[in-house]
């Protein structure tokens, strides 16, 4: 009796727990590609060193739109030519400033096509609540794309904007968000 | 369902006696609302026009002929026909200014929505939108392009309204009191004799909620009691009368029996 009790347990047990490595630990690491920035970028230089604020490279235009990440031109008002004795920026001057080309990083955060987000209207809302945070990182962190979705693994969910603004008493009707 | 009121209501007035019929406005709106060109355009139960503009007539014989012209956005009615139907939620509303929403990936294109809408407001995208070469460049942005099988309706432009707040936001304004005309649709903007005039009913200084408390201004098919935020406005008598059914012999009436 016992001996036939055991002998059903024993695999089902052996099969919840291949299971659970399966889908917690093996899907995950197959489901994500990782990418690395094109250049490495270091943040630390910029924010302790140069004593930076993120808004003087992530501005807001006139009209309240929010220009995101800094054009190559707006580097090049500091990286005109190489500042500094780290081979990535020597890499940025030759590569991007002096060819005129955009640095085509990866945005951790880009949302879909239907989804409409204001920056301007959570800008009193900390940066790092939603973005990671790279002011503190000198080396960009890995960039896990979705290898179904092609989205990036840091990209908010609606649950978790739709959280937020139930807490703070904002809208969640659809047009709030969506296009 | 609940019938929400709104702080802010956007509306429109058009002002029939103005309109030409010139197709501005149905244009403008294609270009800003990212309404692929169609091959061939001849059936018109598969066109989409967010915008689109009958012609009304007095049915009389010249020389005592008549014609008018009646462009015809979403109502974004009060009493939204389409959102109550909707088996999946993809259209509400919900939001403050009180456009009602579409939104196009929950839209399982059912077409409850399109059969419950006196207006003929919704479209289906019988086609996959596809826009010539060189012709992507004209896209807008601001507003997502729409696959096939999915329901779609003039939004007054929603992302004009977006534009407005954050631009009122950046002027340290409050972004639910805008000024007249810091919010336009494309239609409004583009009407060449300014027959679409457009803004916030709740606000007695813009001149919507004038026109539309005026005894010239009428609602279509208002009988129905889906109280639209589309007003027209005609001081001819039979242009008003077309924009509800009335029986032969209440030809005086329009209001309730």
């Amino acid at each position: 009796m016992a001996n036939s009790k055991s002998s059903v347990v024993l695999p089902f047990l052996v099969g919840v727990v291949a299971s659970l490595v399966l889908g917690w630990w093996a899907f995950p690491k197959v489901l994500y590609s990782q990418k690395t920035q094109p250049i490495r970028f270091d943040h630390v230089v910029h924010v302790e060193d140069q004593a930076m604020t993120c808004d003087q490279c992530h501005t807001f235009r006139e009209n309240g739109s929010f220009a995101g990440l800094p054009t190559t031109q707006s580097c090049a008002d500091c990286h005109s030519d190489v500042q500094g004795e780290d081979p990535e920026e020597e890499r940025f001057v030759t590569e991007y400033v002096q060819q005129g080309k955009e640095v085509e990083w990866l945005v951790y955060q880009y949302q879909p096509d239907n989804v409409y987000f204001s920056h301007i209207a959570h800008k009193d809302i900390e940066c790092t609540k939603c973005h990671l945070d790279v002011a503190n990182m000198k080396n960009p962190p890995v960039y896990y794309e979705n290898r179904i979705s092609g989205y990036s693994k840091n990209t908010m969910k609606m649950w978790e904007c739709e959280r937020c603004h139930a807490q703070n008493g904002a809208s969640n009707a659809c047009f709030v968000c969506h296009k | 369902m609940q019938h929400m009121e709104f702080k802010v209501k956007w509306g429109m007035v058009i002002d029939l006696d103005k309109c030409t019929g010139c197709g501005a406005c149905s244009i403008a709106c294609r270009a800003e609302n990212n309404i692929p060109p169609m091959q061939d355009a001849s059936n018109k139960l598969r066109t989409t026009d967010w915008m689109n503009i009958y012609e009304l007539s007095n049915g009389k014989k010249f020389p005592d002929l008549e014609i008018a012209y009646l462009p015809r956005p979403c109502m974004q009615c009060g009493n939204p026909s389409c959102s109550t139907v909707c088996p999946v939620v993809a259209t509400t509303k919900d939001e403050e200014g009180g456009i009602v929403s579409q939104v196009y990936p929950r839209c399982i294109g059912c077409r409850y929505c399109m059969a419950a809408c006196p207006y003929h407001a919704r479209y289906f995208n019988w086609f996959d939108p596809i826009w010539p070469e060189g012709m992507e460049k004209t896209l807008t942005p601001y507003v997502s392009a729409r696959p096939r099988g999915v329901v779609e309706k003039c939004t007054f432009c929603h992302h004009r309204f977006n534009a407005a707040k954050e631009q009122a936001r950046a002027n340290g304004a409050d972004p639910l009191d805008l000024p007249e005309d810091a919010y336009i649709p494309a239609c409004a903007e583009a009407c060449p004799t300014g027959a679409i005039v457009f803004g916030n009913l709740k606000n007695p200084e813009h001149r919507v909620a004038k026109l539309a408390a005026s005894k010239y201004a009428f609602r279509l098919l208002a009988r129905l009691g889906t109280d639209p935020q589309v007003y027209y406005y005609s001081k001819r008598d039979w242009v008003r009368q077309l924009g509800d059914n009335y029986l032969q012999k209440e030809l005086k009436g329009g209001e309730h029996v």
